[in-house]
């Protein structure tokens, strides 16, 4: 059966706040740079159909998949949203080449939180209504907070390891153009940050940018035509856990895990630390990324934190996680952010992304997760 | 794109469920997605366990008033520890869920999945449901006009009248039709042996809309068991096959449009079509589950999908045509004029339907020619989007 390439991808922003232009310009900009990315693609006659991923609520639209046809060129072509992370998206897109019906299928994602007052009201609303929301909990960070506390103690996780996430994230971010938020920080200067809900100070938290991404997936056969270097996806899944929080793993992300493990058995990787090259994972809190090294098999379970201060997934260290900063060093972009994370490894793997370009970049794992309260991941691997 | 002929994993539905279709039910979101989880499990004789992936439709989040609904509703659709999507064009949410179904077996990805698709609209009640509606406009040039959902079909309807010199009282014949077909639905909420002059003095609510033409508020939901061929007919000896889907959204700029003929649900037909390789609709439909949450929609839509000519819908629908034991039987649920409109529950009631009719389990409901091809269809957004499924017994 045809494989399933990424010929083209397009983004605009990654900004604390994009002022200049609407969520819909910016979806316009970044199609238009997929389209000339994708060899000059047209959507009008070349596309089968888009994939939109959003959540009405970030949106502040009742329906907000209706704004979705026009900046991407599918007015009148077979347009659907997807709620959830970018990824899902380019899962969608992923199977509808697979039945063999559609060739080439477009993904977009966008996401203007520098528009919305009122996160901590919205987050409020993600919670049960029955059980959670009633709690009226002051902040919202504080269901992480719970996550990373049992963390800590279930692995004797030292907080300078915490830190030294940030520090090596903040770092790479300097090397990656769309990143806002690089920065030479020390462990002690994390440290020594306020607290927002303990033990994360504000350097563990990953901020909000504004941005858009699309992406344009084609089948193999189609695909050469349009570009001598596409990225392949060996293998992508997607997994939900249990999301009342009263019955959810608060010590481990096994939805990750899960996902993990049946993209390696379709990409075909039995070991993947030897088989891949590097890897973008979610990293919207410090010990998150910890976690989904772990839940990636990238290390033992409660391991990683030593692999980490050792320098093994430092930019130069045996296995690079999030070699473009991630979410603590490019910002977190809602439901854009898996899809930042495709971007960010495609560049890799086509072996352009500038300053940021890693020695040895032909595989790679990346992962999104929606955080707190979901527990949905999205694991991808992709090849050159 | 190309012909179905391709698709190597076949799908097909093989089991079906409907909560009752009501105002204010007692039951949570995740309480209703369940229960008609487990009725489309029963009838496909599977369990939970057998179940690779999970589709999830529903339609504005505002509705039920939660953030991220696909993950709220995650473990109530059965798709907890599995796969799940949830997928979502406004009002044509219920049959975009069998689509997405569809390329989760048609792609190999899974084996077989359900999909549930739930709504409650009567929680979004400040003072009424239609409240949510305020906010689906754009929030720079239509939102400050504070205008009301019902205005703009009202001016669709105004539109279609005029076009095709249609009068109300051809058009109310949809309800009574609807409404009485409805009488033998299980689930429905406003199934009523009426007659057109109800219709006619019933309260207007934006002229030419009045209250007998609209669907209610409901809460409710739906949820059918997709699979493929291998499974479908170890499960079952009336397998009933998705051989075409087809969707489309129009631009957002509802004004620029054509309000008395459905462009979107005629692109959205016409890929359905060429998959499933139907070439005249007319002929080749046996029965249709039109989405009719105001009675002209119906009417406009038969045009829009090719079930009749421009303008010839009304005239079908006088002749008797679309009654069930008509030539082209059209909403022999009763349809949301009838059962209900739990938005996205409903579109996925009338993908159960023709499920039902199809597989000759429809009862009081089956239609009186024999069936093999059906269609069902539903309608959403700022009147711009439409999704098609074909299914063959």
């Amino acid at each position: 059966m045809s494989r399933v390439a990424i010929i083209g991808i397009g983004w605009y922003g990654f900004r604390p706040a994009v002022e200049e232009v609407s969520f819909r310009e910016m979806m316009f900009e970044a199609a238009a740079r997929a389209y000339e990315d994708a060899g000059g693609l047209n959507p009008r006659t070349d596309v089968d159909a888009f994939a939109s991923c959003q959540e009405d609520f970030w949106e502040g639209i009742a329906i907000a998949d209706e704004f979705a046809p026009e900046p991407i060129g599918g007015t009148l072509k077979p347009v659907f949203t997807t709620t959830g992370d970018g990824l899902q998206c380019i899962a969608n897109a992923y199977m509808m080449i697979k039945t063999g019906q559609m060739d080439v299928v477009v993904a977009e994602s966008h996401a203007k939180p520098s528009d919305i007052t009122n996160i901590h009201d919205i987050m409020l609303f993600a919670m049960d209504p029955l059980t959670v929301r009633s709690i009226n909990m002051p902040n919202y960070h504080a269901l992480a907070a719970l996550e990373a506390q049992v963390y800590i103690v279930r692995h004797n996780v030292p907080k300078e390891a915490l830190a030294y996430v940030v520090t090596k994230d903040k770092r790479n971010a300097l090397h990656n153009e769309r990143a806002s938020y690089g920065a030479n920080v020390t462990i002690d200067e994390v440290l020594g940050s306020p607290y927002v809900v303990s033990p994360l100070t504000k350097l563990d938290i990953a901020p909000f940018v504004d941005a858009s991404v699309v992406v344009v997936l084609a089948s193999e056969d189609v695909a050469r035509k349009y570009t001598d270097t596409p990225i392949w996806i060996d293998g992508i899944h997607w997994v939900t856990e249990e999301p009342s929080l009263e019955f959810h793993n608060w010590e481990f992300p096994v939805h990750a895990m899960r996902a993990a493990e049946a993209a390696y058995k379709m990409a075909g990787i039995q070991d993947p630390i030897k088989e891949l090259h590097f890897a973008e994972v979610d990293s919207r809190y410090s010990f998150k990324e910890l976690q989904f090294i772990e839940a990636l098999k990238l290390a033992p379970i409660g391991e990683a934190h030593k692999l980490l201060l050792e320098g093994a997934f430092d930019r130069d260290g045996l296995f690079p996680v999030n070699p473009s900063g991630g979410a603590l060093g490019e910002g977190v972009p809602l439901e854009v952010h898996g899809l930042a994370r495709l971007v960010d490894a495609v560049l890799q793997l086509r072996g352009e992304a500038g300053r940021m370009q890693l020695s040895r970049a032909e595989r790679a794992v990346i992962h999104s997760w929606r955080g707190l309260p979901t527990t949905t991941s999205v694991v991808a691997v992709l090849s050159r | 794109m190309s012909r179905n002929i391709h698709v190597k994993h076949r799908p097909a539905v093989i089991g079906a469920g409907l909560t009752l279709f009501r105002r204010r039910m007692l039951e949570t979101p995740k309480e209703l997605a369940w229960i008609a989880a487990k009725q489309a499990l029963d009838e496909a004789g599977l369990t939970l366990k057998d179940i690779d992936c999970v589709v999830i439709g529903s339609a504005p989040d505002t509705f039920d008033g939660v953030h991220f609904k696909g993950e709220y509703l995650a473990d109530g659709a059965g798709g907890v520890g599995k796969p799940t999507m949830r997928v979502y064009v406004g009002g044509a949410t219920g049959v975009m869920v069998p689509i997405a179904a569809w390329w989760h077996v048609a792609s190999g990805h899974c084996n077989t999945v359900l999909a549930v698709a739930e709504e409650k609209m009567s929680s979004a009640d400040m003072p009424h449901p239609q409240a949510v509606f305020r906010y689906i406009w754009d929030p720079v040039t239509e939102v400050p006009l504070q205008p009301n959902l019902i205005w703009i079909f009202a001016m669709e309807m105004h539109r279609y009248m005029y076009k095709c010199g249609t009068k109300k009282e051809d058009i109310a014949l949809v309800s009574v039709k609807n409404k009485r077909n409805a009488l033998d639905h299980p689930a429905a909420q406003v199934a009523a042996n009426i007659t057109v002059d109800d219709v006619l003095k019933s309260e207007v609510l934006v002229w030419p809309v009045q209250l007998l033409d609209i669907s209610p508020v409901s809460d409710g939901a739906a949820a059918i068991v997709v699979t493929n061929e291998n499974t479908a007919r170890r499960q079952t000896d009336t397998p009933v096959w998705i051989d075409g889907v087809g969707w489309a959204l129009d631009t957002t700029s509802w004004t620029n449009r054509d309000l008395a003929f459905p462009e979107y649900a005629n692109v959205a037909a016409q890929m359905a079509y060429r998959m499933a390789g139907i070439t005249n609709p007319r002929r080749e439909i046996d029965v249709a589950e039109v989405y009719d949450p105001f009675d002209y929609k119906e009417l406009h839509h038969m045009e829009g999908l090719g079930l009749a000519k421009k303008c010839e819908a009304p005239k079908l629908t006088k002749e008797g045509i679309t009654q069930r034991d008509g030539d082209l039987p059209i909403n022999p649920s009763g349809g949301l004029l009838g059962v209900g409109n739990p938005i996205a529950a409903a579109g996925l009631m009338k993908v159960s339907e023709i499920y039902w009719q199809l597989a000759g389990k429809a009862g009081k409901r089956q239609i009186k020619k024999p069936a093999y091809t059906g269609l069902a269809h539903a309608w959403g957004d700022l009147m711009q989007a439409s999704t098609v499924v074909i299914m063959r017994a």
